[in-house]
């Protein structure tokens, strides 16, 4: 492989999607939403009205946090009513929801390059480079990969400090991150977005436009929102251990998924779809 | 085929299926360096098949292929180093500019980092983009696209140059100029294999043709060769400067190699038995005594060829026009 090409390939893709405007809004979109928004509204919130409200939802919400594991229980017994919620919201509830940008992003810039390729027929020209059909492969990857990566971990930043920063009042200390974060922000939301671009590669196959892939694609959040699920009804809890073991299980799908993309991604099966 | 080694494309009962369809079915031709070769044909014919088997993007289903001594189908990567092709479609970035259209190619066509620069900008000359060379491509013309296109073609300056249908939806304008720049390169000594439906473009640019169809090649050869196997026999008009006289004509009619004669007040057409008979024919004529204007030669287009031997093609399945037409002429039918 070269790496001059695959790095070219990768730039190029990423510039044509940086000219779609319909692709990357919604995807700088959600994590403006994700950063800013919703801590501002789950710090903010106790700070902003009644103390006993808040009691009453504590109260509720005794009921999840019983579920959790004794050890994180130990950080809600030490803590303030307010400080519970802030933590319990923007920590623990939240935390699988990062995932969908990972996931979104990489989907978008895949579909956008393996898809709109031969959308807009750029694919031909593509195909009679000397790239050979592993370096146009690693080269596609990278595009949708990195890209998804660094925008999470910016976003991850950026909500770091808006949580930090708007709930100083209530704690006057750095509380955020949790330690369950590192293993979701560096071995789980990288192998997030390699499955999406890898679903992105055996959706592409199959799907003539890329809008059809990028819908297809999206029904990859479904994945996301059980672990919500499984999250706010105790039965998975995103605990470090449990981040680390559901993130080999993604890393392991996505080896077979691209094992199979690129049983597939040949030139002679990319040229029968022009 | 021939065994020349100094061929650049050599291709031996090459065939390629598609489940049922047979788009290439036991094609054999050869390519020498500096030749302009094109292939003929309607749609599906089977040319643009071709192009992408000569480049390894499809292996072939039987046969062989050399490109520059290579397989194509297991050498793909040093094969496409040294083509470049023009698609039938731009397939260009429209959302990147043409300068950026040409560093992406520049870069998978491997051109040292040090010389991709310069050879974008001299490319970006030769074809007259560099006013617009920073703008987004979709505001091009089709033109302007095309000559870019060409620019990606040329820009790793491939010893072999594939051009698909080159001036398909140009205007007349932009089509001569595309023309033209094929014209220089063939000038030049580049290889130059042509899918084209423009028999006029062929026959100005094109060394030799391969007239295909589904899948066969129906015929191969030069324009005179072709034109000599489809019609053996010649037509030579004559114009006098004054009208010959009855003697005279009588000559004419009894030179050896004539078949036909039709005599007009101070013309003569005369079918000759093969164009070789034209000298002698000539000769006859000047000792004859007759004062000659012009002698003309009728000479068939490309076009003639090419419907030619389509139209015989849907006569009979296998391809045997020269034969059908010596037949006629023997029976004393008029092939022209």
């Amino acid at each position: 492989m070269n790496w001059r090409s695959i790095r070219a390939i990768a730039l190029k893709d990423f510039k044509e999607v940086r000219q779609n405007k319909a692709a990357w809004v919604p995807a700088l979109v959600v994590p403006m939403v994700f950063a800013l928004i919703i801590p501002l509204a789950f710090t903010l919130l106790p700070q902003l009205i009644p103390a006993a409200d808040v009691a009453k939802e504590m109260g509720d919400m005794q009921d999840l946090i019983v579920r959790l594991p004794p050890t994180i229980q130990e950080i809600f017994a030490t803590k303030s009513l307010e400080q519970g919620f802030v933590i319990y919201m923007t920590a623990f509830l939240f935390a699988p929801m990062f995932l969908i940008m990972p996931l979104m992003f990489s989907s978008i810039v895949g579909s956008d390059s393996f898809v709109g390729e031969r959308e807009r027929k750029t694919m031909e020209a593509l195909l009679y480079t000397p790239a050979s059909d592993g370096t146009l492969f690693m080269g596609k990857i990278l595009a949708s990969v990195v890209p998804a990566i660094l925008l999470s971990w910016i976003t991850y930043a950026l909500y770091i400090v808006v949580v930090n920063a708007a709930s100083w009042p209530l704690f006057g200390h750095i509380w955020f991150p949790l330690p369950t974060w590192w293993p979701l922000m560096f071995w789980l939301t990288p192998a997030i977005s390699l499955l999406g671009m890898s679903a992105t590669v055996l959706i592409s196959s199959r799907v003539k436009t890329f809008m059809e892939a990028y819908q297809l694609t999206g029904s990859l959040v479904i994945l996301v929102l059980a672990l919500v699920v499984g999250q706010l009804s105790g039965v998975l809890y995103l605990g470090v251990f449990s981040t680390l073991a559901i993130g080999t299980l993604v890393w392991v799908v996505d080896a077979a998924l691209i094992y199979v993309g690129v049983g597939t991604f040949n030139r002679t099966n990319l040229i029968a779809k022009i | 085929m021939g065994t020349n080694m100094e061929s650049i494309i050599e291709i031996k009962d090459l065939h390629r299926t598609f489940g049922d369809i047979r788009a290439v079915d036991g094609l054999t031709f050869d390519i020498q360096p500096g030749e302009v070769f094109g292939l003929l044909g309607p749609n599906g014919a089977g040319k643009t098949t071709t192009v992408r088997l000569l480049n390894g993007i499809l292996p072939p289903s039987s046969g062989t292929v050399r490109v520059f001594g290579l397989n194509p189908s297991e050498r793909g990567e040093q094969v496409r180093k040294k083509t470049g092709v023009l698609t039938e479609a731009s397939s260009l970035y429209e959302r990147l500019s043409a300068r950026e259209n040409l560093e992406f190619y520049g870069t998978l066509a491997e051109i040292s980092e040090e010389s991709l620069g310069s050879r974008v900008q001299e490319m970006l000359e030769f074809f007259e983009l560099e006013t617009r060379a920073g703008d987004k491509v979709e505001t091009y013309s089709k033109g302007m696209k095309q000559r870019l296109a060409l620019a990606r073609a040329l820009l790793h300056q491939p010893p072999l140059l594939f051009l698909d249908e080159p001036t398909s939806g140009l205007d007349p304008e932009a089509a001569q100029q595309v023309n033209t720049l094929i014209e220089s390169l063939s000038h030049k000594g580049q290889t130059i294999v042509m899918c084209t439906h423009n028999l006029i473009e062929a026959e100005r640019l094109c060394d030799r043709v391969a007239v295909m169809n589904k899948g066969h090649a129906l015929a191969l050869g030069s324009l005179s060769d072709l034109s000599r196997k489809l019609w053996p026999a010649i037509w030579v008009d004559v114009k006098f400067w004054e009208a010959p006289s009855t003697l005279q004509l009588e000559a004419v009619k009894k030179f050896p190699g004539a078949k036909q004669v039709e005599a007009g007040t101070d013309s003569l057409s005369v079918r000759l038995e093969s164009k070789e008979s034209i000298p002698a024919f000539v000769h006859h004529l000047v000792g004859s005594g007759a004062s000659i204007l012009s002698i003309n030669p009728r000479a068939h287009s490309l076009e003639d060829i090419y419907f030619a031997i389509q139209n015989g093609r849907k006569m009979s399945n296998e391809l045997e026009i020269h034969t059908r037409h010596r037949i006629e002429g023997l029976q004393g039918g008029t092939p022209e």
